[in-house]
């Protein structure tokens, strides 16, 4: 069993294009998606829907326009123009100053601000959104300097895109993508080659067990998708600035869960498979593409025909991307997320019985 | 006569590697040429030199009246290729896989009908042109490659270990075959690890550590060792040199 | 079922859809033996082996080694035998040495363990055991993968056409090698396209569609090749085969390397009619002589008597 784990581990380092799949893509998709989607706003166009008119939301305008990174646009004069103003696609966010804006300040009272974001473009408008905050928490802390709480608070809305997908996703997206890629391309691979290559016979007709045999193909291929989940993580924590706002421990182990599913999936289209080529196919067309299309990483699930969105339900992936946001981005613990991790537990568990199954102790011939 | 294939002090070099040391020899048309060799012995760099996809480092070589260092498409164009691993398309018929290969060699549509005809014909193989390969036995499928190697009417054809596993009676119709390609003045340059398919062969060369070690005849070959056998004229040189 | 015997067959058959690979083989094969199965590609060996070795399923019949049955019981036939499949199965990835290990690894057992056993052959590739696999030349291999399949001290060893590919003088190291493992009193199955290895074999069954032909030690299948055979040359040796074979005498006629080998209707030959008939056709330096058949011959008349 050893002997079987050293030997696969020597066959990795050995390839040379193995080890750039494993070690070379992470860290390339994730500066890929990463400088793609962090791209700086300048002079982006926005409406203001000023219901107060007085020096204050005057001064808070020009703060907005001093800033280069916005051009006021349009001026709104009622709650209709609003729709209109985003459907002649000229503004990307609306901020609405209330009334009597000055008087409230005045009086110490708190207020807020609401920004209407046009979130059909997902990463900008949260972009123009926070940068937009900021400036608002800027202007608030320079009238009372003093004040412990800020008295204006925003108030954001994204219209057509509420759940708003984007920045921040591409490293839960990238995870998942890269697990199933290694996890499940590598060792389907791994273990067609040899049976391509003959070898195949000769670890069958030996004592190992057929469990034996699955369990030293899959453990290297633990290990390296786990270290590739960190080395994600590191980066997407030191260049990208991407916070784990829940418990890094779930998040690992959560992770790990994953890599057995999609090890097990690995399993399984291997031993349907008798190429190297086959595999690798099979592992593309059924496992990657519907992992990057269906998952919700690249296009929203509640935006899709009700048919995918039932089909995405089968995505062991978009569980695992709702897993990951949650810890990373809201901070949730297991009890939020017991139904996920269920789940994949239960596809995990199902795939590993299928290819345990459907593994032959002896060689299929037509 | 002139030679079809003439090599002069041919060397191929790997880095400091010599794969072809000196290699000096020349085949004469309507020979059946036998070019044998250990593994390694550098046999396989030699034809690549010969087919014209691979240059040598120094010497004259000329196949086909053509130089390799100028000519090599015109090399290409000349020569047949066959080998036991090289195989038809399995899921062509036969008609198709000969298509295929007259189209390669730019024979025109009728060339190929003809020949085709007259190949299958002569293999008393024509009922069966429509089969798909995958459904010919093997012994079959090498006597039609070899046609598929001939239809181009090439003046030299490379046969690389053509009858490896094939059963006795089967190996014998195809050599009859290469005999009688021989006789219309087709030069047969067989390479092979099989000391009886040497026994086929006109006069065979022996490469040892890249060099040829011996040339001639079988029999005299057998006589100057005093053995009975080419696999003891083999096993003579090759053990002398290691 | 006789205990003596290393393995035994009872009328195993095989499809492959509707083609027949192996049509009601029956045979034992004695312990301590090295026994051949000659034929050429397709005559069923390889599905034999891969059925005795229990890789495989028989679609009719049994078969048993050591007294195992190979489908029941494949889980100890697979500790007691070696096997070393067509094509080269080795790690070509790997070193010599880690190949070597890890195949002693899967086995329970170490290099060190039952070095005793390959080490004539591993000798030979010792000075290489840092290479990789993959760059061996073809008679290495052979022998690296041979020391593989020995390592775990099996009791029965099935080599599927160890030989194929390999150049003469590593086959003949190769066979050399077979005859020495024979004293560790290992039982020896080797399968071959090669008539002329035959005759290495105690023992030898001539295959042909799936079906043993002959069953016999070498020198008993040369002896039992009850016609005469011939040798003839001429100058023209192009013409003789066909001029040859419409000599009303002859019955097969066959090259055979630089002559051309035919055997007569009856126990012989008239061989002035023969000669004066050629003569007539233009042949000179005619050379006929009688000669000892080779197994060769023997699978050739059988091949034809039998269709």
């Amino acid at each position: 069993m050893k002997g079987f784990v050293v030997k696969e581990f020597l066959h990795i380092f050995r390839d040379h294009r193995t080890m750039l799949i494993l070690f070379g893509m992470p860290i390339a998709q994730v500066l890929l998606f990463g400088f793609a989607i962090t791209n700086e706003i300048n002079h982006a166009s926005i409406a203001v829907f000023d219901k107060a008119r007085d020096s204050k939301s005057l001064e808070l305008q020009q703060k907005l326009t001093a800033s280069g990174y916005f051009d006021i646009n349009m001026q709104l004069e009622n709650t209709k123009s609003i729709e209109k103003a985003f459907q002649s696609g000229k503004v990307k966010e609306i901020v609405v100053i209330p009334p009597q804006f000055e008087k409230t300040l005045e009086l110490g009272q708190p207020t807020t601000i609401q920004l209407i974001n046009d979130a059909s473009d997902p990463n900008t408008a949260n972009l123009i959104s926070s940068y937009t905050s900021a400036i608002l928490m800027d202007f608030a802390a320079s009238i009372n300097p003093q004040a412990n709480s800020l008295p204006v608070t925003t108030e954001t809305t994204m219209l057509y895109n509420p759940e708003l997908k984007g920045v921040f996703m591409f490293v839960p997206g990238t995870i998942t993508i890269l697990l199933m890629l290694v996890s499940a391309m590598m060792t389907s691979i791994s273990i067609a080659r040899e049976k391509e290559m003959g070898t195949m016979e000769v670890l069958l007709i030996s004592p190992l067990k057929p469990y034996q045999i699955i369990l030293g193909k899959v453990l290297p291929y633990v290990v390296f998708s786990f270290v590739n989940a960190m080395v994600i993580l590191i980066l997407a924590y030191s260049i990208f600035e991407m916070p784990v706002n829940g418990s890094l421990l779930l998040l690992l182990a959560e992770s790990l869960l994953f890599i057995l599913m999609a090890l097990a999936m690995g399993l399984f289209i291997s031993t349907v498979s008798n190429s190297q080529q086959t595999a690798m196919l099979l592992s593309m067309f059924a496992l990657m593409l519907p992992t990057i299309l269906l998952s919700g990483f690249v296009f929203p699930v509640e935006n899709m025909p009700l048919a995918l969105q039932w089909l995405s339900h089968l995505m062991p992936s978009k569980w695992f991307i709702i897993i990951v946001k949650s810890i990373m981005l809201k901070g949730l613990g297991i009890a939020y997320l017991w139904q996920e991790t269920l789940i994949i537990l239960l596809m995990a568990f199902i795939f590993i019985i299928l290819s345990i199954k459907k593994f032959e102790v002896r060689l299929k011939l037509k | 006569m002139k030679p079809v294939i003439e090599v002069e002090n041919l060397v191929k070099k790997f880095g400091n590697f010599v794969a072809n040391d000196s290699l000096t020899f020349s085949v004469f048309p309507g020979e059946i040429f036998g070019f044998l060799g250990a593994n390694g012995a550098g046999k396989t760099t030699t034809i690549k030199i010969l087919c014209g996809l691979s240059a040598p480092t120094s010497g004259k070589v000329s196949v086909a009246g053509y130089d390799v260092y100028r000519h090599s498409e015109l090399i290409k164009k000349n020569i047949g290729y066959m080998s036991q691993k090289f195989s038809l398309y399995e899921d062509l018929s036969i008609t198709e896989n000969f298509q295929f290969y007259g189209g390669i060699y730019g024979l025109s549509r009728n060339e190929i009908r003809e020949r085709t005809k007259a190949l299958l014909n002569r293999l008393d193989f024509l009922k069966a042109q429509n089969e798909v390969l995958r459904n010919i036995p093997q012994g079959w499928k090498q006597k039609l490659a070899f046609s598929v190697a001939v239809m181009h009417q090439p003046k030299v054809v490379f046969l690389d270990e053509p009858t490896g596993g094939v059963d006795p009676i089967t190996r014998r119709q195809f050599w009859e075959l290469i005999y009688e390609q021989a006789h219309n003045g087709t030069t047969i340059f067989v390479t092979t690890h099989y000391m009886d398919e040497a026994e086929y062969c006109g006069r065979v060369s022996i490469m040892v550590d890249g060099k040829i070690e011996a040339l001639d005849s079988p029999e005299k070959l057998k006589n100057q060792f005093a053995v009975n056998s080419m696999n003891d004229v083999f096993v003579k040189l090759a053990r002398a040199a290691k | 079922m006789n205990s003596e015997m290393a393995v035994c067959a009872n009328a195993l058959s095989k499809f492959y859809q509707d083609k027949k690979a192996l049509d009601s083989l029956s045979f034992e094969i004695e312990m301590g033996s090295l026994f051949g199965f000659i034929g050429p590609d397709g005559a069923g060996k390889t599905s034999l082996f891969r059925i005795l070795n229990s890789l495989l399923i028989p679609d009719g019949g049994t078969a048993s080694i050591l007294g195992f049955d190979t489908v029941k019981d494949y889980k100890q036939i697979r500790r007691i035998i070696g096997y070393m499949p067509g094509r080269f199965s080795l790690y070509q990835d790997l070193t010599v040495e880690e190949n070597l290990k890890f195949f002693a690894g899967i086995f329970k057992t170490t290099i060190k363990e039952n070095y005793h056993l390959i080490e004539d052959i591993y000798r030979h590739i010792e000075p290489f055991k840092n290479r990789k696999a993959g760059k061996l030349s073809g008679g290495m291999k052979q022998k690296l993968a041979l020391s593989c399949a020995l390592i775990h001290k099996p009791e029965v060893l099935i080599l599927d056409e160890p030989t194929t590919g390999v150049d003469a003088v590593s086959r003949g190291e190769f066979w050399e090698m077979l005859q020495k493992l024979k004293t560790q009193n290992i039982t020896i199955l080797v399968s071959t396209p090669y008539m002329d290895e035959a005759s290495l074999c105690d023992e030898v069954a001539l295959m042909q569609e799936g079906k043993i032909m002959q069953r016999a030690t070498p020198e008993r299948i040369i002896e039992a090749f009850n016609e005469t055979l011939w040798s003839v040359q001429s100058d023209k040796m192009f013409e003789l085969l066909s001029h040859l074979s419409s000599f009303p005498e002859i019955r097969l006629v066959y090259r055979s390397g630089d002559h051309i080998c035919f055997i007569p209707r009856k126990q012989s030959v008239e061989e002035k009619n023969l000669l004066a008939y050629l003569e007539n056709l233009g042949h000179q330096s005619v050379k006929l002589k009688q000669i000892k058949p080779t197994i060769e011959d023997s699978f050739i008349y059988q091949m034809q008597t039998q269709n």
